[in-house]
């Protein structure tokens, strides 16, 4: 018989990420031997395969990716895949846009939210200048 | 080099219920009428079946589910479940079971109630927490969003899309099988209801019931079935994601892997298939395969489509049941693709047959552009 391995010990990355957001911050998980970030959290990089990457602090900007406008009898409501500076992407909504939801290309920016049935998450709002 | 794998598997049957909307029948009923059709028309029995292939959107356990119902004795089998490629994954497998001998008769299967079970896409339990905040709408907007980079990044028009949706209809028009056959303008496709933007209820395939089954042997034993063989020359699988916001580059499927990697097998190149079939969840996914596969250079499936190029009578004959879009979609359509290549490669397409076609390329998609799957299938002239 074999202890469990440390190097796994403490809470899953997704439990971790749900703490991080719980605590007011935003921190993406970043690979100490190759430096790539990710997202969503895993117990491995997926760029190179070194266990444990560590959560560090991010700004939480980004850009619009891609995003589409679901249309419902109530109106509409947006749905984005936003790709922070550091990379990684993650599907969000645009919320406080004044002309309708951004176009592609538009600098956001995130803000948590909470939710009885899904925990925290982040959501962005348009931020300044524009980007490729 | 030959691949040792290529035209050493035969499809010898091939079944298809064609029943789009049959209230009081379930999934299993589907598939085993499918079933049975497959079987008898390559004239095996199902007690010669040793090896069993079969996903269901219903159903965890399907391979259980399915032998009992079959009374199968099975030495071999797979449930492998990666959405609506799941039977071109299975097909990869079968070749090389059956070139092993783990199996000498292998019976790939599919059943679907979900239109008369109640007209929703039916999908298994499969919670995305980082997704579910967002109420976005599965599948849809998950092929919305790539459509939306698509358009971005290569100029694709709304118009663009519509065409694709048209074509599929012109080519159901042929096909008495096919559910929708009443003609359709351009501006109907246009003003289509708008749901996940830049798709419309035109552009989603249609929701059905259906069943469906391939048998399979050793290409040496196919000689002495009643049955026209095909042969399966060369497959490739890949996955990419699970969730959409995980796919790399939403603009680019893992279909250009699975592609690759089925025409090194088969030893052929775009340019010499006859017939193609891509899975037409959405109208957005006939232009990523067409591209991803090589026929046209990224970008410009569009120009194609918009000039009549994989309508009836254009340069590359496409989705010629019909499609998703037109014909069937079950909720896992990859089987079919496979069903309508047999039917091209046999001659048994009537007012849609092509002339002369050799070789067909089959395409499955699975989840949300996230299973790839590809397969080319030829003629006894191409072994």
């Amino acid at each position: 018989m074999s202890a469990p391995d440390p190097r796994f010990d403490g809470p899953g990355p997704d439990q971790q990420w749900q703490d991080t957001l719980a605590e007011g911050a935003i921190r993406l998980q970043r690979c100490p031997a190759c430096a790539e970030y990710q997202f969503p959290p895993a117990v491995l990089c997926r760029a190179c395969g070194q266990v444990g990457p560590e959560f560090v602090p991010v700004a939480g900007t980004g850009h619009v990716y891609s995003l589409t406008e679901i249309h419902t009898r109530d109106g509409t409501r947006n749905v984005a895949i936003v790709q922070l500076d550091e990379g990684p992407r993650l599907m969000s909504r645009i919320e406080g846009a004044a002309d309708g939801a951004p176009g592609i290309g538009a600098r956001v920016s995130a803000e948590i939210r909470q939710h009885p049935d899904h925990g925290h998450f982040l959501v962005f709002t348009p931020a300044e200048e524009a980007s490729p | 080099m030959t691949d040792p794998l290529r035209g050493k598997t035969a499809i010898v049957g091939a079944g298809n219920t064609n029943r789009w909307n049959a209230p009081g029948r379930n999934a299993f009923d589907q598939l085993q009428e499918a079933a049975v059709l497959a079987l008898e028309d390559c004239g095996l029995k199902m007690s010669d079946v040793d090896g069993l292939y079969c996903a269901l959107s219903g159903s965890g356990l399907p391979v259980l589910n399915v032998a009992e119902r079959l009374g199968l004795s099975l030495r071999h089998a797979d449930g492998t479940m990666v959405g609506g490629a799941s039977f071109l994954f299975h097909l990869r497998s079968a070749m090389a079971a059956l070139e092993t001998g783990l199996c000498d008769v292998a019976l790939v299967c599919y059943g679907s109630n979900q239109r008369s079970a109640g007209g929703k896409l039916a999908s298994m339990p499969d919670p995305q927490p980082y997704e579910a905040p967002f109420g976005a709408l599965y599948p849809m907007s998950s092929y919305a969003l790539a459509a939306a980079r698509h358009m971005h990044d290569y100029g694709t028009t709304r118009e663009d899309l519509a065409h694709v949706v048209l074509a599929a209809r012109a080519w159901a028009q042929l096909n008495p099988a096919a559910m929708l056959r009443d003609p359709l303008t351009l501006d109907e496709v246009l003003s289509a209801r708008m749901i996940s933007s830049p798709l419309t209820k035109a552009d989603c395939c249609l929701v059905t019931d259906g069943g469906a089954a391939l048998v399979l042997t050793r290409a040496e034993r196919a000689a002495d079935l009643k049955s026209t063989p095909v042969y399966v020359l060369g497959t490739g699988v890949a996955v990419s994601h699970r969730q959409i916001s995980a796919m790399p580059d939403l603009t680019r499927t893992a279909a250009v892997e699975s592609g690759r990697a089925a025409y090194r097998m088969a030893g052929v190149s775009p340019d010499e298939i006859d017939h193609v079939m891509v899975y037409d969840a959405f109208s957005i996914c006939t232009l990523l395969f067409l591209e991803d596969l090589g026929f046209v250079p990224k970008g410009e499936a569009a120009a194609l489509v918009r000039e009549g190029g994989i309508s009836p009578g254009g340069r590359l004959a496409v989705n010629t049941n019909g499609g998703g879009l037109s014909c069937n979609h079950p909720g896992m359509y990859g089987l079919f693709t496979l069903l309508e290549c047999v039917a091209q490669l046999r001659g048994e397409g009537g007012d849609r047959q092509l002339r002369d076609a050799q070789l067909a390329l089959a395409h499955a998609n699975g989840g949300v552009l996230s299973s790839q799957a590809t397969a080319i299938l030829g003629t006894a002239a191409t072994l």
